[in-house]
């Protein structure tokens, strides 16, 4: 093992946890779908693409990196208000399988659109100039644009937690998951609570997809990878749970980043073998409930 | 849950299909279509490539290009009049997929050539079928496997360039430029093997010394945790064995690092798609081999003519360098056949062997042994910005001329002389 140090090693973790924290950037809007409404989003990575499209548009437009992280949101987040509106609502109380169905399909009919209208060639996305370069963080290099996207993870996921605990709204869409029947005789309208939280949670995801951009470009393809990042990343955590999720995340990415070190062949594989050994081991992951998927 | 994750391929093989085999039956000139006799059925040119999949955007281009081999040998008049069709078929980048797709090639639609592929071990597998069933194949993507002699047969050909010779070409001009530490990021598949060979082989005449192949699993997205690594070695030299998108991202992600400041990045092969779906950034500086880049058309005359025809063809787009392998490819199997005055495959393997072409880059040949096309490997450098339209994206720095002491040698690859 020629050249390693500790400073390798602190950088090495480093790497890792920031990998992470793109990890529970990419697998956040999932988690919380799930968690709220038990509806497996199939359709996670696609909405993440289209993110990077509808970025890639604006920028296309003239607009800059900063407008697009304004817009992406809101225009995925309309989008998955319309999914859920007219395709997801009618499969409620159905079985957890129609949705995830439907997403399914509508995953590779949403890619499929994109590649009419952009073709099946990818574009470059160049990082934004004021976040080119790397620098020193004490220990090494890293790219500043990295900083930027666990900045931003930080962001999004204060913003949630305070929306979802310390608001009103934040609290009916809590008791709504819990139980939807007695928000409902409370006189709660829980389609629209559901339909919010749908609405967040793909926009979360759009938002993912264009900070995803500058790192890997952007190509119809770009949601399937993440997809199974997502998934992992949720399950280990726990389904449903956005505070395991955070863990699972950080974890998956220090575990990607030290057998990238000491066995860079297996880092795929290191995802799926950390999976299954948490399932093995308790099986509705770090903080998951029990029972929800039954 | 965990199985369902799976679910992340996305088909769109039929509608690759529409569109291919519209433009294959546009290029067959309709005009024609009543001289044929219909008693007298085309010449069927399997050909099959990775429609989708991550190679996706380099196999449509071969596709375009292969239509211009074909649209020029019907206007030529055929084989006595006998016209030639493309049969494509999307092979998924699967080696069984691609063998079942030449099987189905031979045995259904009586092919009398395929050409294709777009993966060491894709072609690996097809040529299986092909040399069993005596058909001529002829294989446009990079392998050293099939000029050994285990795997080749008479009826295998190699219009691409190989492994050996590419990274040889590159590694004996960054070598002796550039410094003797190199550090190897290598896609973790005999592509990735075999390049990282080639540097070395090369690199034993410099005395290089490697200070760390890293390894990394194909379609990896982040590279993120690769390079520290790299980067606290301080190599001289990274030479990056890696194809399609994964060279795309890893040389973003080098750039973000700043690794090109205190080391060149090289890569066996510099792809023109690559390029242009990653940007000007990511590529900026780094040094590479091809089999072919358009912008030389300035100095060879059948590179104009072969680009003149593809811009006429495909809406003045220029072909890439894995597309025009396509076109050589199908080219060198309908020029033997003429050359033979047959579809016999006895026959048309001495005719192939006696070629002697010029066809899009400059002089080429076969070598007898094992049908390695001998010809140039050019090195670019890709430039920080395009300056004459976006297409104008490397520089050609050096070339590597044709010649049969860059291959390994034929005793090497296992033949018996």
């Amino acid at each position: 093992m020629a050249g390693l140090s500790l400073d390798l090693i602190a950088v090495q973790l480093f790497a890792g946890l920031a990998l992470g924290a793109i990890y529970v950037l990419f697998a956040i809007g999932l988690s919380l779908i799930f968690g709220m409404l038990t509806v497996v989003n199939f359709a996670h990575g696609a909405f993440f693409m289209v993110g990077a499209y509808v970025g890639l548009f604006v920028l296309m437009m003239g607009g800059n990196f900063w407008l697009a992280l304004v817009v992406v949101p809101l225009v995925v987040g309309v989008i998955g208000l319309i999914v859920e509106r007219f395709l997801v609502r009618p499969l409620y109380g159905r079985g957890i399988d129609y949705p995830l169905l439907l997403t399914f399909g509508l995953s590779y009919i949403m890619v499929e659109l994109i590649r009419i209208a952009f073709g099946t060639t990818g574009y470059p996305f160049d990082t934004p100039e004021l976040l080119q370069g790397a620098v020193d963080i004490g220990i090494g290099y890293f790219p500043l644009y990295r900083l930027f996207v666990l900045g931003a993870a930080a962001v999004v996921l204060l913003v949630l937690w305070l929306f979802l605990e310390k608001t009103s709204y934040g609290l009916i869409i809590r008791a709504g998951a819990r139980d939807p029947q007695i928000v409902r005789v409370l006189g709660v309208d829980v389609s629209r609570v559901w339909l919010v939280v749908f609405g967040v949670g793909t926009g979360i995801a759009g938002l993912a997809g264009v900070l995803a951009a500058p790192l890997q470009g952007v190509i119809p393809e770009m949601g399937s990878t993440i997809l199974a990042e997502a998934f992992v990343v949720t399950v280990v955590g726990g389904m449903g749970s956005i505070g395991g999720a955070v863990i699972a995340g950080l974890l998956v990415g220090v575990v990607v980043s030290m057998t990238s070190l000491f066995a860079p062949e297996m880092a795929k594989v290191s995802i799926f073998a950390l999976m299954a050994i948490v399932l093995l081991v308790r099986p509705q992951g770090f903080f998951g409930r029990a029972g929800l998927m039954s | 849950m965990t199985k369902k994750t799976r679910g992340s391929k996305f088909i769109t093989r039929r509608r690759l299909l529409t569109t291919v085999g519209t433009g294959a039956m546009l290029a067959a000139s309709p005009f024609r279509i009543n001289v044929v006799k219909a008693d007298e059925p085309t010449i069927k040119v399997g050909f099959p490539v990775p429609l989708t999949g991550p190679y996706g955007t380099e196999a449509q281009d071969q596709v375009r290009a292969a239509q211009v081999a074909i649209a020029e040998f019907n206007d030529a008049g055929g084989l006595n009049g006998r016209k030639a069709e493309l049969l494509v078929r999307d092979d998924k980048l699967n080696p069984g997929e691609a063998a079942t797709r030449a099987l189905e090639l031979i045995e259904k639609d009586k092919v009398s050539f395929i050409v294709g592929s777009l993966s060491a071990s894709v072609q690996l597998a097809v040529n299986n079928v092909t040399k069993e069933r005596k058909i001529i194949y002829n294989s446009i993507s990079q392998s050293d496997e099939i000029n050994e002699a285990k795997d080749f047969s008479r009826y295998t050909f190699h219009e691409a360039l190989n492994p050996h010779l590419t990274a040889g070409a590159v590694g004996r001009y960054a070598f002796p430029k550039f410094g003797k530490k190199v550090a190897f990021l290598t896609a973790d598949y005999a592509y990735g093997h075999e390049m990282v060979r080639g540097f070395q082989e090369a690199g034993k005449a410099f005395g290089i010394e490697t200070v760390i192949d890293v390894r990394h699993p194909l379609g990896t997205s982040d590279f993120s945790t690769l390079l520290p690594r790299i980067q606290a070695l301080k190599p001289d030299i990274l030479c990056i064995s890696n194809f399609g998108r994964d060279q795309q991202i890893s040389l973003k992600q080098a750039t973000d690092f700043g690794l090109k400041k205190s080391m060149k990045i090289v890569a066996p092969i510099l792809l023109y798609t690559g390029r242009l779906a990653a940007g000007a950034q990511a590529f900026d500086g780094v040094i590479g081999g091809t089999s072919y880049y358009w912008g030389i058309e300035d100095k060879v005359a059948s590179a104009k003519a072969f680009n003149d025809r593809f811009r006429k063809m495909h809406d003045g787009k220029v072909p890439s360098d894995y597309g025009a392998m396509g076109y050589a490819g199908v080219k060198v199997v309908l020029e033997g056949a003429k050359a033979a005055g047959s579809l016999d495959s006895e026959k048309v393997i001495p005719a192939i062997e006696a070629l002697k072409y010029d066809y899009y880059k400059g002089p080429e040949y076969y070598r007898k042994c094992d049908h390695q096309a001998v010809q140039s490997v050019l090195i670019i450098e890709s430039k920080s910005k395009p300056e004459k339209g976006p297409a104008d994206v490397f520089n050609v720095i050096s070339t590597d001329e044709p010649s049969e002491a860059n291959l390994r040698t034929c005793a090497e690859l296992g033949f018996k002389s």
